[in-house]
Parts: C-alpha cells; structure tokens; sequence
C-alpha cells in the first residue's frame, strides 16, 4: 500500500463529493448551497492540486490539469459569491446564485474527470 | 552535469520542492478563515451576534498573515474572535518564516543554481542564427582562440570543466555574448548541448590541455558532425597519429609546429618572417626578427621539444651540442651532462663559439636563466626561448629574446589560419617552394605597404552568396582584371590598399601572386592582405552593382526607372552597345 496514493485518492475524491454536494440542489435557490461546503470544496481541491506538482508521470500531468481547471472554476464560483454578497446591492439573487453553481458545476466535471483518471491508473497497476 | 529533461523544467523542479510549504500555507489559512466565520462577533442592533462572511475572513487573514495589519475590519471584533486571531497570527507567522525559508534555501542550493546555469546555456546555443564555433578548453590557448575569434566576428560556445576559468570568460569584454558551460568536453553529450550537431556549427577546437579529452572530442565529432572541420592540439605524437588515424583534418603539436618554422627560418629566413607576419593575431604587430645563424648551436634540455630542436637543427645540417642533467641518451651530437644555468656547462658545451642556443626546458624560470647567463658569456647569440606559462610573459618580454617560443600562440595562430582563410595553408606550402630572394622581395613589398602590425587576410569567392554584383556581371559575359578591380568605390583612379596572395580556381590551376592583369572567372577563390578598410570596401564593390560599375568605368550608373529611361542610349548609339546592359548610361543632354 503506497501512503501517497492513499492521501491523493482520498483528496480526489473528496473534492469531488463535496463539490458535488454543494452543487445539488435547485439552481437558482440560494437555500440549497451552503457556502461552507463551497469553501471545502476549494480548499480540497488546492491541496488536491498542490499534491500533483512535480509529478513525472504522465497520467499525473494530466491529473494536474484538470485539477487546475477545477481549482480555477471554484475560485470564481467564490468570488462571485463575494460580489454577490458584498459588493452587488442587490444580494444573493436566483440569477446569481444560478451562476455561481453552474460554475461550481463545471468545476465538479473536472472533479469527475480527475477520478475517472485515478481509477484509469489505479486499473493499469496490475500490482 | 547533464542538463534536464525537456519536460523536467525548472519550474516544476522548484514547485516539486515547494509543495510542503504550499500545503502547509493552504491548510493554515483554510482553518484561519473557517474559524473566523464561526467564531461570533459583537451583536448587531437586535442582539443576535453577528459573524464574518467568509468574503471578510479572507481579506482579514490575508492581510494579517502577511503581516500588513490593517486592524480589525469592518467592525471591532468580540472576544471570541480576538482569541481565535491570536491562533491565526501565530499559527501564519510560522507557515510563512516556513516557506520563506524553503524558498530561499532552494534558491541558493548549488544543484539548483546548476540546473538554471545549464538550461540557460542550452537556450543560448539552441538560438545562435549565426555561424559558431565550439571552442572545447578555455585555458591560455582557449583565451586566445576566442578573443582573436570575437574580433574577427564569429560567434563562439566555449565548454570547459574548470569553473574559474569559465567565470573568466564572463569578465572579457566579447563583442558579442559567449555561452559558456562548465562540464567534461570529453563527453559526446556535453558536446551534443554544446552545439556539436548545430545546424550553424562551422567548426571544433579541442584546446584543452589533457590528450585524452582531445582525443575523445575528435572521435566524437568525427562520428556525430563528420563534416564538420576538427582542430586538435595534441602534445604527444602517440595522440597526433591516433587522431589522424580517424582523419582528423588537423592536429596541432605545438612543438612539432614550432620545430617545422625553425627548418623554415634556416632555410628561408624570408618565408619565415612572412609567415608570422601574415599568421599573426589580429591586432598585434610582430617583430622583424634577425634570420637564425648556421653556426654551432647549443640545445638546453632534451625532452620532447628539445629533441624535435635537434632533429630541426640536424635537417639543416647544423651542428648540435646538448646539456641535459639526464644520462647521455643521443649518441649522435656532443652530451654535456650538467645544469645549463650555471655558466660551467655552457662553456663545457663552448658557447662562446656557438651561433644560438635554444633554452628548452619545461620550466620558465631555468630557461630564462640559461638564456641570461648565455648571452652574458656571448653577446652574439642568437636566442629562442621556450615560455611554458603565459604569466611569465612580463619575463620574457623584458629579457627580449630573438625568439619566444610560446606553445598556446602557435595554437592559435595556426587554428585562426586554418579556420578563417582556408587559403592560407596552399599559399604558406606554396610560398615556401620559392627561394629565398622571391620570399625577400615580397616581404619587402609588403611590409613597405602595410607596415609590420599584423594585416588583415581574408578570402573571398566569386559566386552569388559572396560577391552578387561581381558574379552577375560576369555572367553577363563582362571580363576584368584584377587591377581594374582592385580599387576603392570612392576614388577608382587610387589603388585599393590590399593585394591578391593566391588565386584558387576551380580546374586546380592555382596561381602564386597573381599579377594585376590576371582575369577573374566566376567560382574563382582569392586570398587577399590588406587593410582592414580595403576589406570593408572591396567586400562592398563585390556586392553592390552601382559601387562596382563605379570601380570599373569611373561612372555613376542611374538608379532609378525614370533617370534611367532619361540617360538610356539613345539611338546614335550601335545596337551592339544597346544589347549590353551593363553598358555605361550617358548623362542626359
């Protein structure tokens, strides 16, 4: 059992579920997404991406990218967030809350892309 | 040191050895900004505490764990938070000292530095767009080869393993950047990195000063660039028949070399002056010297170079005397065993009736003082001086020998006039067929012309590349002398300061010195002295049609279409002229 890919699965697919859950709901209902779980999300999956650096592989390389792209859809899922809270008079509205979900949506699809990569390497190890 | 793999950048080797740092710095403010937003706050105005939106949390945390510290923003905190912060602020101070200093740490570590200097060196070579030479060994002989090379305008990548000596290179004032790579040249990949299998690579010098790793460079470009042209030095005639054993074009024994121009000099003192004359480094100017007597001479050390001396010396049918500490090892001339700084030996060798003494020891300071005690005890001699260390040059030039063996100048010397006029080694074999008195005229005439500051010898060929305008016209079916030519585009009733030393013709009829009314055919090679402003002028005549229909009839050509429709030939003129259209334009009436 190798340590280190125990802790990368673990933050792969942790990013994902908790994106997931954040992602479920009504789109445009502010009540169904909890900002907490937004918050995990990104972090996760910071660390997720962090933890893919310097990885000579090419299947790591890849696992790399997407994880970038989920990083990025999150960080601007969250700051739209921000503006709507704090900066846009109007608060949380549907429109925004819709897009800020679809944008946590793309981010869950790179999630998703990740984890299908992980379980991909993890069949080719015939060990 | 191998340079990286293309896909291993340094970028990555760097976040590769970050990422503690980076997690650490993640999961600290990730639990800082967590704790802000559930920590309560003061209450708001109906009582119910309020609580940091994770937007402020950020803001506050970022500003705090740098240590920028704006105050409590947007409102005073509670107590609660204030104990939480306190959390966060010794908790982020430690995450950054941390990464800080793994930062630094990595920026100054040696390997790093290396990797960044190698890769650096990689991109350099991979772009040179112009022609370049692969200097292997940046020791004395290095220096010199890449100095005169940077004159003269040639690009230059230099691979040596000695550190000092490379960070030598960066102090020189190049005209033009030189990469430089500190690594075993006797390596085939050092040398693939540094630009031996190059588009733009014209050529490689194995300078360094240990046989091995010259062999070893020629044998890998024999095999990987066999078209490009190899120099070697070699120091031993072991190394020299091996690397001509592969067809190395040229290997340099600088003894060997020196022994070949001591033959020259008694034989034909007047080729020999001429010979360094035109040889010499860019920028310098040689000495006349006196031409070596045929009397006896007296060799002062028997090792490789002193027994190439004898060997010179017995060519020549001139009698040898040697002193050596050694055991008689040469049956053949006269052994004094003894020191031959101490004047006893000299006499026992009978200096006093010698003609010159060759001092060739392997060490500088014997030599000088053999040298000093011989010319006390006879006046006359005529001395060479073997100079092993180029620091000791302030010695030698003081002592102001006759002659001043130095082995890393005949390196160089022979490597720029191997590789920038090809030329020149079939004039210098042709030169030295002559007899004396020709030699001695030519030198005459030349030195009369251009002084004794080492003149500026290039070659030229007549084709479409090098000389458009010249090869066109004679395409056209123009025929000219060399005389014609041979003037300056702004005055054509002047003579242009150079002249034609050799003439190389494709059908191998080569001619010594040609005279000024030899034709010129196209594909024709000429290697010309001269000045260095004849050069820059000639190299514009040759390719510049207005420049050179000046030279040849003393009239301006018209440029554009409508001077040219206004001076065309007007129809006095015989159709035969009509038809040429290099024909010289009239001015309008």
């Amino acid at each position: 059992m190798n340590l280190e890919k125990v802790i990368f699965g673990f933050f792969i697919v942790l990013a994902a579920t908790l994106n997931f859950g954040f992602f479920v709901g009504e789109v445009d209902n502010p009540l169904h997404h909890d900002i907490y779980e937004l918050f995990a999300a990104l972090v996760v999956s910071l660390i997720a991406t962090v933890l893919k650096l310097g990885d000579r592989t090419q299947i790591g390389a890849v696992q790399l990218s997407t994880s970038l792209v989920a990083d990025l859809q999150l960080i601007a899922a969250a700051m739209m967030w921000g503006y709507a809270v704090h900066v846009s008079a109007t608060g949380l509205t549907p429109e925004l809350t819709s897009s800020i979900v679809s944008l946590s949506g793309g981010a869950l699809f790179a999630n998703v892309v990740s984890v299908v990569f992980l379980i991909a390497e993890t069949i080719m190890q015939r060990r | 040191m191998t340079p990286l793999a293309r896909h291993h950048s340094i970028f990555f080797l760097i976040m590769r050895r970050l990422r503690a740092p980076l997690l650490a710095l993640i999961v600290i403010f990730a639990i800082s900004i967590l704790g802000l937003t559930l920590a309560p706050g003061a209450p708001d105005a109906t009582g119910r505490p309020t609580s940091l939106s994770f937007f402020h949390a950020f803001y506050f945390v970022s500003y705090t764990a740098t240590t920028i510290g704006f105050g409590e923003i947007p409102e005073s905190f509670s107590d609660q938070q204030r104990l939480w912060v306190i959390v966060c602020i010794y908790m982020s101070v430690a995450g950054w000292a941390y990464t800080l200093s793994r930062v630094f740490a990595l920026l100054s570590d040696r390997n790093l530095q290396q990797a960044i200097s190698t890769q650096r060196f990689l991109r350099a070579v991979n772009r040179l767009g112009e022609p370049f030479y692969l200097v292997c060994g940046y020791g004395e002989t290095g220096r010199l080869v890449v100095d005169a090379l940077d004159r003269l305008r040639y690009r230059v990548v230099v691979v040596d393993s000695d550190e000092r000596a490379l960070g030598e290179s960066e102090l020189q004032a190049y005209a033009a950047d030189v990469p430089a790579l500190c690594a075993d040249a006797g390596n085939p990949e050092i040398l693939k990195f540094a630009g031996l299998t190059h588009p733009r690579c014209v050529g490689v010098l194995a300078l360094t000063n240990d046989d091995n790793a010259n062999l070893a460079i020629a044998i890998a470009a024999r095999l990987l660039a066999p078209r490009l042209p190899v120099l070697c030095r070699a120091e031993t005639r072991e190394t020299a028949v091996n690397m001509a054993s592969f067809s190395t074009r040229h290997v340099i024994n600088p003894f060997e070399k020196f022994s070949e121009y001591l033959a020259l000099a008694l034989r034909n003192p007047a080729a020999w002056q001429l010979l360094i004359w035109l040889t010499g480094l860019p920028g310098t100017t040689v000495d006349r010297h006196r031409a070596p007597p045929h009397g006896a001479w007296v060799v002062c050390g028997h090792g490789r170079f002193g027994r190439l001396m004898v060997e010179a010396m017995e060519g020549a049918r001139i009698p040898v005397t040697i002193i050596d500490l050694a055991a008689r090892r040469d049956f053949d001339h006269p052994w004094v065993r003894g020191d031959g700084t101490g004047a006893q030996a000299l006499q026992q060798a009978n200096i006093m009736r010698a003609a010159g003494i060759i001092a060739s020891t392997h060490n500088d300071v014997d030599n000088l003082s053999v040298a000093v005690t011989a010319r006390e005890l006879n006046p006359d001699l005529f001395v060479i001086v073997r100079q092993n260390q180029a620091v000791n040059h302030a010695l030698f030039d003081a002592f102001d020998s006759d002659v001043t063996m130095v082995p890393s100048k005949i390196i160089a010397h022979e490597c720029l006039a191997v590789l920038t006029t090809p030329l020149m080694v079939p004039f210098l074999e042709a030169m030295k067929g002559r007899d004396e008195p020709w030699c001695a005229t030519l030198l005459e005439r030349m030195t009369e012309c251009h002084g004794w500051a080492v003149p500026s010898v290039w070659s030229v060929r007549i084709d479409l590349s090098q000389t458009p305008a010249l090869y066109l016209r004679l395409m056209q079916g123009a025929s000219m002398e060399l005389g014609t030519l041979l003037r300056p585009p702004h005055d054509h009733t002047q003579p242009l300061a150079c002249e034609v030393l050799y003439l190389s013709r494709d059908d191998g009829d080569d001619i010594l010195m040609p005279d000024r009314d030899t034709r010129i055919r196209a594909g024709d090679e000429l290697l010309l002295v001269g000045t260095p402003a004849a050069r820059n002028d000639l190299g514009f005549t040759l390719g510049n049609e207005f420049a050179l229909h000046y030279v040849l009839t003393g009239e301006e050509l018209a440029r554009g279409w409508i001077w040219r429709y206004l001076t065309r030939p007007r129809k006095t003129i015989t159709a035969a002229t009509r038809r040429d259209p290099v024909s010289p334009d009239r001015p309008p009436v």
